[in-house]
């Protein structure tokens, strides 16, 4: 990888620009609703800006803009409690505000939803504000009872059928995991 | 007055709406005053009572909701009453049930006593805010709100009092929170979205 573009304090493929292979967010967007995902909140990320002004820019989709990822969390419950099929946007700074949400009402209801949690400070290449979370992520999820996967570009649309398909068989939180350069 | 006599007081505004009734005594207390399979009990994820009921609205709007706060709930997710006065679900009523205490965990004080909760729902947006202290003002307050021209999203701050030292509190809720979920789903199926 051509880490020549790289920014001081930012993860080397943020820094360098999009992975060849990087999903477009309108692609990941349509991706999402295509499998039954209608209804969108979150708290903004950089890496993952492209899928959110698809979701904005699509009245089909719409995307609620919160003002705290756990705050986020409960409207998507109060979403999927009403029938509908809820993703929420976040970085990863944003979990550790969400895990009362996610460990005492996602998964102890057992209420259905898909995080898309953008990874900072993945092997610590990000602006120090995001190391520690990002050397947690992956078992800060595990130790609240939220499966994850990290959406893999060259085969983002069998992560999405994953998720799609777990939240139909076994409501409840789960999350993929967005690398810096994955989503265009 | 009492939590339960504003419980009590505020029927219109209970099933068959959403009711989404915060953690603590508030849940333990409508269980006890009122049961219904539209009643969802949040046992948990205090604060975000407000923002589940804001879930339930955008999902269905032709649904009238209920969020059934209190004061140590409300203030520790402010934020929500600007994300509900931005997004002005119509159908969507806020009462916040302030005792002024965290009355689950032996009735610390909470700041409500210097914090003007009604005004900040009026500042954030809230089409209308109103205080009340007494069962019969409650009751026609309710009584205006779940009329089918009343204009949300309304806030209802009502003053009720702490417990007394002693008192004996309605029991838990009595259903398991899956158990409370599929209820509390299925019992919505009737509604248009």
């Amino acid at each position: 990888m051509d880490r020549g573009g790289q920014l001081r304090g930012l993860p080397a493929r943020l820094g360098g620009g999009p992975l060849k292979e990087a999903v477009r967010g309108a692609e990941l967007a349509a991706g999402l609703r295509e499998r039954g995902f209608d209804f969108y909140a979150g708290v903004p990320c950089s890496l993952v800006a492209g899928l959110i002004a698809a979701l904005e820019s699509d009245p089909g989709a719409g995307y609620l803009a919160e003002v705290r990822e756990d705050a986020a969390l409960g409207v998507a419950a109060g979403a999927w409690l009403a029938g509908r099929l809820p993703v929420v946007v976040l970085q990863n700074s944003g979990l550790g505000v969400s895990l009362n949400a996610l460990a005492s009402l996602h998964a102890l209801y057992g209420l259905g939803c898909l995080l898309v949690v953008t990874w900072r400070g993945e092997d610590g290449h990000d602006a120090p504000e995001h190391t520690i979370m990002g050397r947690a992520m992956g078992r800060l999820l595990d130790a609240v009872g939220v499966p994850w996967r990290v959406l893999d570009p060259a085969r983002w649309r069998q992560d999405l059928d994953w998720a799609r398909g777990q939240l139909v068989e076994r409501p409840g939180p789960l999350a993929l995991v967005v690398r810096a350069g994955t989503v265009a | 007055m009492r939590l339960q006599e504003a419980l009590e007081s505020l029927r219109p505004l209970l099933a068959p709406r959403a009711v989404v009734a915060a953690n603590g005594h508030i849940s333990r207390a409508l269980q006890a005053v009122a049961d219904a399979p539209t009643h969802f009990y949040m046992i948990g994820s205090m604060g975000l009572a407000s923002s589940i009921g804001l879930g339930l609205a955008l999902a269905r709007p032709s649904l009238p909701v209920t969020v059934l706060d209190g004061d140590g709930n409300l203030l520790m997710n402010l934020g929500a009453l600007a994300s509900v006065a931005a997004a002005a679900p119509r159908r969507l009523v806020h009462v916040v049930l302030d005792n002024g205490v965290y009355g689950s965990t032996g009735s610390q004080r909470t700041i409500s006593d210097r914090v003007d909760l009604a005004a900040l729902a009026v500042a954030a947006g809230y089409r209308s805010s109103t205080r009340l202290a007494t069962p019969r003002a409650l009751r026609n307050q309710a009584e205006v709100l779940s009329g089918p021209d009343a204009a949300g999203p309304a806030m209802l701050v009502v003053e009720v009092e702490p417990p007394v030292p002693g008192e004996v509190v309605p029991p838990r809720v009595a259903l398991g929170p899956r158990a409370l979920r599929d209820r509390f789903r299925a019992s919505l199926g009737a509604w248009e979205s």
